[in-house]
């Protein structure tokens, strides 16, 4: 038993220096970005760019960690206490919530350009090598057997952007006929498969389990789709009308100012519009807020196409279009029974 | 219609050789299409591009943040369910008291809760809106976010595996060899040291072993106390969801096939442990 006692001490012993092991010297500023899904890849590039700009600047060592997860999870861990410096989430109402608690000044929208929005996204589709089902609009989504991939809009912030993206075409198309509206959005739906729960889990079920004709997704998640399982299995096709996402960011005040980080978080978020911020949203397939800074080369990808906001008449901004599509009896409710 | 002459009287408990066979190819088929091909699909795609980039996969500084923080945590948990086990299943088996049997079902409640709800308490009980938050919050102590959270998780998620192992033991060995061993003139930790811990080691072995290898493994409970910090406080299986979302698969399976391991090691321990010692361990039942 003397051996048990060892082994239990040398557990202890274990334990002690993991720990000391886990508490970094705190010589550098911390900075703790709680993001959503798809933007990994953007902000790798951007924080080891920002670093480098601030300590160049004159400021200290700045790190900055990650937090990824469902735009409203996050937003909820934040809520909870997660001390976030800076949000950088999915959806306005997300912040909006954190706002409601206090920990976000109201107002925000209003403290960096373009309503906080430093890079914008759009919906398009990520169809099969060739376009074999000729899918080039919203119209063709529908036409013969076409099958469609897309998350459930009740739980995928990109899932609502899609729907609203089909609804501005419809608009159009039917010169706001809400009947042949409906009977449009209704009859796409009714060409999904399965509705995942996010963007990413859609993706995966198109590209890898190779369900549907095409995949409503977001611009960068289809280049990076296509990069990821290959060029040669996609093609990207950029509709002539679809739907402005614009993902917010912000400084969480409460968090920045109990921990002293304020400065050099606001540095961060401002550094999202300079030059080389742009160039780096642009690269990852974000479309610029300012497309003057960026090279020209990076802006091909990005096709100038009719954008409609969520702030357009038709669906009047969050605070109405969310109750109106997606709340419980909403639209969304009223034309999309599963199995049908 | 007359009696046949000699009956042949068969064993009850003999299964007919048909279904012997079918029976046992059965439990094999279920057993290769649930357990083995998954587990060896884990190696297959970690292995898909090369020792190297497994290797990558392995040394990459978030990855080696993740491993450290599942052992520290299970470090830290499973001593503690240890010791909890011990004391809960002693006090269960070898008094009697009122409330004991709301005491065992307490014990076996987190293995009826969902990981996710167990999570959750936490985020109620230290969460920014519950009572304690802002008081923690204002003497500097984090625990929801942070390691603190993520080992308390842990514990709750797996503390009955030591208690519920060590029970049963206790209670069918009863209070005899260590009647006689005071009446001897024994103290009561030379009665422990040397009477009560070689009688149950083996229980206490496996109930360890396999609060470890849940310890490590827990998903639901520590994803919602986390807070998905990259570097900070993703655990091993909360860093191979992060890869899988990424697309990175090769280090998603690289990283999951340490889990793997773990479980494979978990059990040939408790098999080298059961050849070498279990045969002449008094009241081993494993």
């Amino acid at each position: 038993m003397i051996k048990f006692a060892k082994a239990l001490a040398a557990a202890a012993l274990t334990v002690a220096v993991t720990a000391g092991a886990i508490a970094p010297a705190f010589a550098e500023t911390q900075l703790l970005n709680v993001s959503y899904d798809p933007t990994r890849e953007l902000y790798k590039d951007y924080n080891a760019a920002f670093a480098e700009y601030w300590k160049a600047k004159g400021g200290e060592d700045v790190s900055i960690r990650q937090s990824h997860g469902g735009s409203g999870a996050q937003a909820r861990s934040v809520i909870d206490g997660l001390e976030a410096d800076v949000v950088t989430l999915a959806l306005e109402s997300d912040i909006n919530a954190i706002e409601k608690t206090g920990k976000i000044k109201a107002g925000w929208r209003d403290r960096l350009p373009n309503h906080s929005s430093p890079y914008t996204s759009t919906i398009v589709f990520l169809v099969r090598k060739g376009n074999p089902k000729n899918i080039h609009n919203w119209g063709d989504l529908v036409k013969g057997d076409v099958q469609i991939v897309t998350p459930n809009p009740k739980t995928s912030g990109g899932a609502r952007w899609n729907y609203l993206a089909a609804w501005a075409w419809a608009n159009e198309e039917f010169k706001g006929d809400n009947d042949k509206i409906k009977a449009y959005i209704a009859d796409l739906y009714k060409r999904a498969p399965v509705l995942d729960s996010g963007a990413r889990g859609a993706t995966v079920t198109f590209a890898q389990r190779q369900i549907g004709d095409v995949l409503l997704a977001w611009e960068n998640e289809a280049y990076l789709a296509g990069e990821e399982f290959g060029k040669d299995a996609f093609e990207i096709v950029v509709p002539p009308i679809s739907i402005l996402a614009e993902p917010p960011v912000a400084v969480v005040d409460a968090n920045v100012d109990s921990k002293g980080t304020r400065k050099v978080a606001e540095a961060y978020l401002q550094y999202l519009y300079s030059d080389e911020g742009q160039n780096i949203a642009a690269k990852h397939f974000y479309r610029p807020s300012k497309p003057e800074v960026v090279k020209p080369e990076l802006l091909k990808a990005l096709p100038q196409i009719k954008l409609v906001t969520i702030d357009d008449p038709i669906f009047g901004g969050w605070k109405k279009a969310q109750p109106e599509h997606f709340g419980d009896g909403g639209i969304f409710d009223q034309i999309y029974k599963p199995g049908k | 219609m007359s009696e046949p002459s000699h009956i042949k009287f068969r064993n009850p408990a003999d299964e007919r050789p048909l279904a012997k066979v079918l029976l046992i190819a059965l439990s094999l088929a279920f057993l290769v299409f649930f357990l083995f091909l998954p587990l060896v699909s884990v190696f297959v795609e970690a292995f898909r591009k090369g020792w190297e980039e497994y290797y990558e996969a392995l040394v990459e500084p978030d990855a080696v943040a993740a491993i450290r923080l599942t052992l520290t945590v299970a470090a830290i948990a499973v001593p503690l369910n240890l010791l909890f086990g011990l004391c809960a299943a002693w006090a269960i088996a070898k008094f009697e008291f009122r409330g004991k049997s709301f005491l065992i079902t307490l014990i076996d409640l987190p293995f009826s809760i969902s990981p996710v709800i167990s999570g959750l308490v936490y985020v109620l009980l230290f969460g920014s809106n519950s009572v304690l938050g802002p008081i923690l919050k204002s003497h500097g102590i984090e625990i929801l976010f942070a390691v603190p959270g993520i080992v308390l998780a842990t514990i709750f998620v797996t503390f009955p595996f030591v208690a519920r192992e060590l029970i049963p033991l206790m209670q069918d060995q009863g209070t005899g060899d260590e009647e006689a061993a005071l009446s001897l003139g024994a103290s009561g930790w030379q009665t422990f040291w040397f009477v009560t811990l070689p009688n149950i080691k083996w229980g206490l072995l496996y109930g360890v072993l396999l609060c470890n290898a849940r310890a490590m493994g827990e998903f639901g409970a520590v994803s919602v106390v986390s807070g998905h910090i990259r570097g900070l406080t993703n655990t091993m299986p909360l860093h191979v969801e992060i890869l899988y979302n990424e697309y990175n698969f090769v280090a998603a399976f690289a990283v999951a096939s340490l889990l793997a391991l773990l479980a494979l090691v978990t059990l040939a321990l408790k098999t080298i442990l059961e050849l070498r010692f279990g045969a002449g361990a008094a009241g081993g039942r494993h």
